[in-house]
């Protein structure tokens, strides 16, 4: 009896559908399958969770750093020799007689005797080379503090703020370190008589660039990405707006819009760091704008987030069913007040969304602001978009291939900060998707 | 005046020129000797959009053409000499810039003095913090002179012209206030035409692209032949030193192969998983597990890839290096193809995933229920029925995703390394055509030598190959979705 | 709090000669996230007949239709209550396999739905995963007797390797019902088969269903009531979830016993 003959008669296709179906190897094959999908879930799931875990473990501790108090005594004799107190004379004239007013507040703070050169250099190195800068802009800032003593809060070095944190350890050769075990005696010291803590660090939040890990921050880097951010957001909303409007409500169905759509859409996909070869050769070697400068980020950002803002704008605007257009038109309002007084108020939702997600995408562009110079060492506050700026993430790439241990935990804080401003505006985009979801 | 200035002068007389419009036609109407054919709001726009738009374009114009002519102005005093020195010209020019700036912190008998010779106009700059790099030659000094003199001409004509158009253009569309005048029709086409400009940035953006990479590139391939390039094995460039006319090796085919192994290992990666992914959260997963799952993986959509490179730099890079390539004498770098392509993948996990979900959802739900209905298994159906039908798509969808590996650089930059090796070995150090733009566009520029124009003879190769990626994706991905509406 | 309100009563009119039941249901009710399709219907479905659901749209004839083979699962949110029995054999069990029912009750749908694949793979389909076959000569026969008895096979014998998308609607439905034949079931579940077909094809795919009805139980919804009239033996009328009537077919158009079917059936709603 051959299969097909089984097929003939209903009786008989009973028999076969109850003899084999091969159900045990369908299922276990199916199981399999279902295995699959669930590992593939798991691994992507995973991998977040390890990015996340590995970037806050390593960051979380950046947020605190190491401070040392002393109290300094503002001796006239050294800070102003020649009587002058005003701030001009302190921010003029010799720069080591506030070095020496540091080295004299450390030497009698930790009891080094004077003859001790190298037990004095050996604190100094536990200071930030800040210190004596700072002590001189404190006086400048209140000169009627000459002549007073006053409890100050230094910076320790990056170094020895690792060595507290524990992330540089006692325990491995004393070669491999550069924490020596004379500055672990200084350090336990200064501990015991409570002078040195962990304090929240602000400076992190409002620091500029620079070498010394103590006192590096993204403060200058987020300002810098602020004034691309309100660049890219004044032109790309109205220029991506208006284009889809155009493209959407307007433009005859023909080869040129077509070829237009393709193009959109290529440009979505085209890799950024091409966009900012297109700034450097346009918009700093062509034009003159100059290097660095925010401005220009915010023009090639603009030029990278214009796709993603005509895709999502033209969505919108084609999930306006067309009775809203008849209505518009068949009351005799023209094409365009239709379009402007009724499609474009029900697409704003959809157009803020669009918006907001291009706009979280051009805040962690890198490599297109690395071509337009914009890994500048930038230590102050760029006043204006014309200034020399740095942005967050290319801040970020610039502590990432620096090998000091205090640096890798600032780069986890700075992606840490990234990563909240993108959850803060992504959930943004979230939120309002929810709010205005309308269903025809 | 400043731009700015103009710019705000324009805004002014334009709001100015919406009131008066808006203000006459009302007038008109009341008079009441014929109809209006306008609202009094669209005689206003009138005059606005024709009081800023032709100011608009002529200080654009104005400002697009002033570099030019000052430019010209300081060839005219430089020397022969200097003119005849092709590499060096530019640098002239700078250096005349420098003078004419530093002028313009001089007092007037400062400018005595250096104008006689009693002191060195650097000195006298320094003073005033402008420093420069080498005594002023007379040539500069009077070149400067004259650049500065026709920078303050040209700058007063734009002030004038401006002015005079705005107020002209003002009054002109204020007497063409008629009732007859159809203001509503004319605002919109001037809308209209604005909204084509805005549409058609788009497509000047890929003509900027193509026509500032080829342009350079070209420049390179002067230089260096374009079978040296394309077919080199070889890449070292050396270093552009000023005027040195020696030249290094610009071999492609190192940085190509590098590109394409560490993409190659991102999709092993990245497709299986998202694939999978995919299948899993739109054929098995229960609508609770899907809410959760998809925003989690579309997480690691929106993390920028400058986090990505952080983590391979220091996680996955080591761990790689320590537990595999070390212990099986592979390799001894923490930089290598294996970390690059691992992270890029998992980066890559989420496009594929949700371009997949897309696709496969869009098949029909006849096609499914027509295989379940037959007694077939779920994965039977999926793999029998729905990603057959999905096929042309996902492959769309992966292309994509491989267009991305390719041009993507902040993981590669920070993972993969800077040499350029030609290797089978995926625990080496290789490096990619993005890694190498990256290298050779930062620090100084000279837009004259192959070390500099090298990138954009790459750049515009990335270009090409990820727009041919892209279109053939998009083609097939848009194709497929006809099918099915 | 539950005031019930009172059973609904099904009018039933037997057959002169009943067949032997080949499918029974007893107050199956389906609820899709909150909303209650059926109110619990019962109803016996003889072996080798055709049975044809009527009653105007969102009555619950295809909710029904679909809980006989269970592809009511595929739909997220759905709930079935109630007994159905194939054979006796409870289709809700949870022993019961699903794949292994589903073989045995087949099911044509309201639009046809040929796979993207060739004619000849699209009817192979259902025989290779179950493996029905045991050689390729065998597939082979299968297939081409799965055509014929779908009355398609002299129109597509000379291009069974092209698209089964390419076929026109009516062929595409025959297609569709071959393929369904394919894995040889006992029961053929449709529904409206004909409501996308054009007036030929539908004629041809009634005349199918005529033939098939000696070999196989076959349960049709549809809109129409002239195709009920034309096709079944049986008729059940349903109405806002409910089964109302059911009976001989000649008997529920020529004399229905509930008002509400006559008025189904004159026209006055629907």
């Amino acid at each position: 009896m051959t299969a097909t003959l089984s097929h003939n008669t209903p009786e008989q296709a009973l028999i076969v559908s109850h003899i084999d179906l091969g159900l045990q190897r369908r299922y276990r094959s199916e199981r399999r399958f279902r295995a699959y999908g669930i590992a593939a879930l798991t691994f992507g799931i995973l991998c977040l969770v390890l990015l996340f875990s590995s970037i806050i473990s390593r960051g979380y501790t950046a947020f605190e750093q190491t401070r040392i108090t002393l109290k300094v005594d503002f001796d006239p004799a050294i800070v102003a020799p020649d009587g002058n107190r005003s701030a001009e004379a302190i921010m003029g004239g010799d720069a080591f007689r506030f070095d020496d007013l540091f080295s004299a507040t450390v030497q009698k703070s930790l009891e080094i005797s004077p003859d001790d050169e190298d037990g004095l250099y050996d604190a100094l190195d536990l200071f930030s080379k800040g210190s004596s800068p700072m002590l001189r802009q404190m006086l400048a800032q209140d000169p009627a503090l000459i002549g007073t003593t006053k409890d100050v809060e230094f910076y320790a070095t990056g170094d020895v703020d690792s060595f507290v944190k524990g992330s540089i350890r006692a325990d491995i050769p004393e070669s491999q370190r550069n924490i020596k075990d004379k500055h672990i005696v200084l350090i336990t010291k200064l501990k015991d008589s409570g002078a040195l803590h962990l304090a929240f660090n602000t400076g992190l939040f409002t620091f500029g660039a620079s070498t010394r890990p103590e006192v590096a921050g993204v403060g200058v880097a987020a300002i810098g990405s602020l004034y691309m951010m309100l660049v890219v957001l004044s032109l790309s909303l109205p220029l991506g707006v208006a284009g889809s409007i155009y493209l959407e409500e307007f433009a005859p169905k023909n080869r040129w819009t077509d070829l237009i759509e393709v193009n959109i859409n290529n440009l979505a996909a085209v890799p950024s760091i091409v966009y900012g070869m297109l700034g450097l050769a346009v918009f700093i070697n062509f034009a003159h704008l100059p290097r660095s400068a925010s401005l220009v980020g915010g023009l090639v950002l603009t030029l990278t987030t214009l796709p993603t803002v005509i895709i999502s704008t033209r969505a919108a605007l084609k999930a306006v069913p067309p009775s809203i257009r008849d209505a518009g038109l068949g009351i005799g309002a023209s094409k365009m007040q239709t379009v402007f007084h009724h499609v474009l108020p029900l697409a704003v939702p959809g157009i803020l969304t669009g918006t907001i997600i291009g706009l979280a995408h051009a805040l962690g562009e890198t490599a297109p602001l690395l071509m337009i110079g914009m890994k500048a060492f930038v230590v102050d506050y760029p006043a204006t978009p014309l200034d020399p700026a740095t942005s967050l993430p290319t801040q970020i790439y610039m502590w990432a291939t620096e090998p000091e241990r205090a640096f890798i935990e600032r780069t986890s804080a700075a992606i840490m900060v990234l990563l909240a401003f993108l959850l803060a505006m992504n959930s943004c985009a979230v939120l309002l998707r929810r709010m205005f979801e309308r269903r025809w | 005046m400043g731009p700015l200035w103009l710019l705000a002068l324009i805004a002014g007389l334009s709001l100015f020129g919406f009131a008066i419009g808006r203000w006459k036609s009302v007038a008109l109407a009341r008079e009441g000797r014929q109809p209006m054919a306008a609202r009094p709001a669209h005689y206003g726009s009138f005059v606005l959009v024709w009081t800023a738009i032709p100011a608009v374009i002529v200080l654009i114009l104005l400002s697009i053409g002033r570099p030019y002519i000052a430019d010209h102005a300081v060839r005219a005093h430089l020397p022969d000499n200097v003119l005849a020195d092709e590499t060096n010209l530019s640098l002239a020019i700078a250096n005349v810039e420098q003078v004419a700036n530093g002028l313009k912190t001089v007092t007037p008998d400062e400018m005595q003095n250096i104008k006689i010779g009693v002191v060195t106009a650097r000195s006298v700059f320094a003073k005033h913090g402008v420093p420069l790099a080498g005594d002023v030659e007379p040539y500069q000094l009077a070149a400067a002179i004259s650049l500065n003199a026709i920078r303050a001409t040209l700058s007063d004509i734009t002030d004038v012209t401006v002015s005079l158009v705005t107020a002209l253009c003002l009054v002109f569309a204020f007497i063409r206030i008629k009732p007859r005048l159809r203001a509503r029709t004319a605002v919109e086409r001037v809308i209209l035409v604005l909204l084509i400009l805005a549409s058609s940035v788009a497509v000047l953006t890929t003509i900027g692209i193509v026509l500032s990479m080829l342009f350079q590139a070209l420049h390179f391939f002067s230089m260096v032949s374009p079978a040296n390039f394309f077919l080199g094995t070889v890449w070292d460039p050396r270093f552009a030193a000023a005027g040195s006319q020696e030249s290094g090796q610009f071999g492609f085919l190192p940085l190509a192969w590098g590109t394409l192994f560490i993409s190659f290992f991102a999709m092993l990666v990245a497709v299986p998983v998202g694939l999978f992914s995919a299948i899993y959260m739109s054929e098995y997963a229960s609508s609770r597990v899907r809410s959760v799952a998809k925003p989690l993986l579309e997480i690691l959509a929106g993390i920028p890839t400058i986090v990505y490179g952080f983590f391979a730099l220091t996680t996955v890079g080591p761990a790689i290096r320590d537990y595999v390539a070390v212990p099986f004498g592979l390799g001894t770098s923490g930089n290598n193809v294996i970390t690059a392509g691992l992270v890029m993948g998992i980066m890559l996990i989420p496009y594929v995933s949700s371009l997949s979900d897309d696709i496969i959802t869009a098949v029909p739900r006849a096609l499914r229920d027509g295989s379940l209905g037959l007694g077939a298994t779920r994965s039977e159906t999926v793999k029998q029925v729905v990603l057959p039908a999905a096929l042309p798509g996902i492959v769309g969808a992966i292309l994509l995703a491989a267009s991305r590996a390719i041009g993507e650089t902040m993981i590669v930059v920070l993972a993969a390394g800077v040499a350029a090796n030609m290797s089978l070995n995926p625990f080496t150090e290789m490096t990619t055509i993005t890694v190498k733009i990256v290298n050779q566009l930062t620090g100084d520029l000279e837009f004259t030598s192959p070390q500099t124009l090298v990138a954009f003879a790459l750049g515009i190769t990335l270009f090409v190959a990820t727009l041919a990626l892209n279109v053939l994706a998009l083609t097939i991905v848009r194709k497929y979705r006809e099918q099915y509406e | 709090m539950s005031s019930s309100p009172a059973p609904f009563q099904t009018i039933r009119t037997p057959d002169a000669s009943p067949r032997p039941t080949k499918i029974h249901a007893d107050g199956v009710k389906v609820i899709y996230g909150t909303k209650q399709a059926l109110h619990g219907v019962s109803i016996d479905i003889g072996e080798k007949s055709v049975t044809a659901f009527i009653g105007p749209s969102g009555c619950g004839k295809s909710t029904f239709l679909r809980c006989i083979n269970r592809m009511n699962d595929t739909i997220v949110g759905a709930r079935v209550e109630g007994k159905i029995t194939l054979d006796g054999e409870d289709i809700y069990n949870t022993d019961l396999d699903v794949v292994e029912l589903r073989a045995r009750v087949g099911m044509v749908f309201q639009k046809p739905n040929p796979f993207p694949k060739s004619i000849f793979d699209n009817v192979a389909y259902g025989p290779r995963i179950h493996g029905l076959a045991k050689s390729k000569a065998d597939l082979e026969e299968i297939v081409v007797t799965s055509l014929q008895k779908a009355s398609l096979y002299n129109e597509v014998k000379d291009r069974l390797q092209e698209p089964g998308t390419g076929l026109s609607g009516g062929q595409q439905q025959r297609l569709c019902i071959a393929r369904a034949i394919a894995v040889s079931p006992e029961v053929i579940l449709m529904d409206e088969p004909c409501s996308a077909l054009d007036p030929i094809a539908t004629a041809k795919v009634e005349e199918l269903i005529d033939e098939l009805r000696t070999n196989y139980t076959i349960v049709i919804v549809t809109h129409s009531m002239q195709q009920a009239a034309r096709v079944s033996q049986r008729t059940a009328f349903f109405h806002l979830g409910h089964l109302v009537e059911e009976g001989p077919t000649d008997h529920i158009f020529t004399n229905p016993l509930e008002q509400r079917t006559q008025d189904y059936i004159t026209g006055r709603f629907g």
